[in-house]
């Protein structure tokens, strides 16, 4: 299609759709409200279902049904509802049922929330934190592919700019490659047959084929996002290769930052940023690599400091990590301060570098 | 393949009897308490299914309590879901498998206290599935203790001098309360107490189904079971507990119809 000028949210509901999302279910709460809008508007016309339903808790369950019947299925919310929503998360993570949860987020205070999660078991998210609305266009095709690829729910990290932007964005069909059958779903019709199937987190199976029952199938499940770290993580470096220093930030705070180390760089100063663009699978190696030469590494992430731990666990101790963003919020409660401004980061960059008082 | 007669307590040796396979039965061995009604409410309800021909068409989704294990035990599709979320997983499996014959199977733990709230809009949504909600009265598989379905004066075993109005408040009569929504087509509540009990809740199992697969609205089948472990009652004395004490409270009979 050509690109038109669209709300990030419309955008997003448009890349869901042309990805083969047939199903989704929400509960309003901004700034995720428009996503769910422009899904009770759009997916009707497709022979589609979305259901406003009665609790994050309900919407995100019946996500997991849609999705264990065999539809590529969407839910989402911001932190405070997805909060609600993570005994669901990890329950399908657990019996492996794909879906792609969106985290039209306040700010960047989910990032634990995101990439530890709130559920129990050995599980972890695939969370792709975009930096702005054509990515998130990208992120979201993608996102419906590695569900179904690693059989395992998968987060959408973006926030209130990326859901009410408008950009000049075209949406068309990405094709990621082949997928497995998804042979694992269930349509009732192998009743009768001996070769039933089975959605179960404890993997009993059948009494006549048993399951790998808990202690076999949550290895396997440990190993599986285990193996899915090697290799999904994601990045973006930045003059890094002869870096002193490297900013590291993540979502739409990075394309401000970039700015600022952009203004640095010309200014003289051997500056780089690096923005994973997975947060979990962190791209550890990757930012250990940007990271070489750097004696400074600092972290500019808008809560009181989440991602500086991934960021500390990737560089070892070869350079000083520091925090400079912090909790910045605006008036309302629901968007972030002005610690999200160029202003703010260029000085707050150029105190940790002692170019200014 | 030995059954244990559940009319008295295990006092004789166990009888060999024939032919006790459900259709769709994929084993006879199971962990259920000499005395519980949850095997004869699969029984009937794997009956329904075959009979009404369903079998390559439904899906079950099963929320946590004793009756979880027919996921293990029956030949037909079922996701085991979180605690009380079933209707809610069942309405994402059937807005997807519109031809599906989709069911849940609760307990009143499940349903009554965990879930109430996605029971009741799965019915005011009309979804086109069947709600099933076996009530015994008492969380069995953890051990005893009170649900909402708890009747005033049972003892359990967070209600030790019987449950209390002042203290633990009154009893959720679900069925009840779906019935009063006008998305529900049919709404029914048995018990398997004897054998004619049986037939008559197999009767009402079928007709949700029937209603379901005629697209009618939300159905819902709540059958009263024995607990004799959880009722602490002796196991023989279990039916006519179910009869004397549940049916007072809970009526069994058909409470609505609309197709």
């Amino acid at each position: 299609m050509r690109a038109a000028l669209l709300q990030g949210s419309d955008a997003i509901a448009q890349a869901a759709i042309v990805a083969g999302c047939r199903f989704f279910a929400g509960y309003p709460m901004m700034p995720f409200t428009d996503l769910l809008e422009c899904m009770a508007r759009r997916l009707p016309a497709v022979d589609g279902v979305c259901i406003n339903a009665e609790s994050e808790i309900a919407g995100v369950n019946m996500t997991l049904g849609a999705a264990a019947a065999g539809a590529r299925a969407g839910t989402g919310s911001c932190g405070q509802g997805i909060a609600l929503m993570q005994e669901t998360v990890a329950e399908a993570a657990l019996n492996e049922v794909p879906f792609v949860l969106f985290n039209m987020a306040r700010g960047q205070q989910d990032y634990f929330q995101a990439t530890r999660g709130g559920g129990w078991g050995d599980y972890r998210t695939i969370t792709l934190a975009p930096r702005d609305v054509v990515e998130a266009v990208e992120h979201t095709q993608l996102l419906f592919h590695l569900a179904d690829k690693h059989r395992a729910p998968v987060c959408l990290y973006g926030d209130y700019l990326i859901a009410h932007t408008h950009m000049s964005v075209a949406i068309d069909a990405v094709d990621h490659g082949p997928l497995p059958a998804k042979d694992w779903a269930l349509d009732g019709s192998l009743g009768g047959t001996g070769r039933s199937r089975q959605v179960w987190t404890w993997a009993m199976g059948k009494a006549n084929a048993p399951g790998p029952e808990p202690d076999g199938h949550w290895r396997h499940i440990a190993a599986k996002f285990e193996a899915i770290a090697q290799v999904e993580a994601r990045h973006e470096a930045r003059h890094t290769d002869d870096a002193e220093a490297v900013v590291v930030s993540f979502g739409t705070t990075a394309p401000f930052v970039d700015h600022v180390v952009d203004e640095l760089r010309s200014e003289g100063v051997r500056i780089g940023s690096f923005r994973p663009v997975s947060l979990w699978p962190f791209p550890a190696a990757a930012l250990e690599a940007a990271t070489a030469h750097a004696s400074s590494v600092l972290v500019y992430e808008i809560n009181a400091g989440q991602m500086i731990d991934d960021v500390r666990l990737s560089v070892t101790d070869r350079s000083v990590v520091r925090g400079i963003g912090g909790v910045s919020v605006d008036e309302s409660g629901m968007r972030q301060g002005s610690l999200l401004g160029v202003a703010a980061i260029r000085q707050r960059i150029r105190r940790a570098l002692d170019l200014e008082a | 393949m030995t059954t244990v007669p559940t009319s008295h307590p295990p006092t004789v040796p166990a009888t060999k009897v024939a032919g006790t396979r459900a259709p769709l039965q994929l084993s006879e061995e199971h962990h259920l308490c000499p005395g519980c009604g949850h095997p004869v409410a699969w029984r009937i309800l794997l009956e329904v299914i075959s009979e009404l021909g369903l079998a390559q068409r439904a899906i079950g989704v099963v929320g946590h309590g004793c009756y979880t294990n027919i996921v293990r035990l029956a030949d037909i599709d079922f996701l085991q879901c979180l605690h009380g979320r079933a209707p809610a997983v069942a309405t994402g499996v059937k807005r997807v498998q519109r031809e599906a014959a989709v069911f849940t199977l609760q307990g009143d733990g499940d349903m009554a206290s965990e879930g109430l709230a996605e029971v009741l809009h799965a019915a005011a949504r009309a979804e086109r599935i069947t709600c099933i909600m076996l009530n015994n009265g008492v969380f069995g598989d953890t051990g005893g203790q009170m649900t909402a379905a708890t009747l005033i004066g049972q003892r359990t075993k967070t209600s030790v001098e019987g449950r209390d109005p002042d203290r633990h408040g009154y009893p959720v009569p679900v069925a009840d309360l779906v019935s009063r929504l006008a998305g529900t087509a049919y709404v029914a509540r048995g018990a398997v107490n004897n054998a004619g009990s049986v037939a008559q809740t197999k009767r009402y199992l079928r007709r949700a189904f029937e209603l379901q697969m005629q697209g009618a609205g939300f159905t819902f089948v709540e059958i009263l079971t024995m607990c004799p472990t959880g009722w602490f009652v002796p196991t023989a004395e279990g039916p006519g507990y179910l009869v004397d004490v549940f049916e007072k409270v809970y009526p069994v009979g058909e409470l609505d119809e609309r197709s």
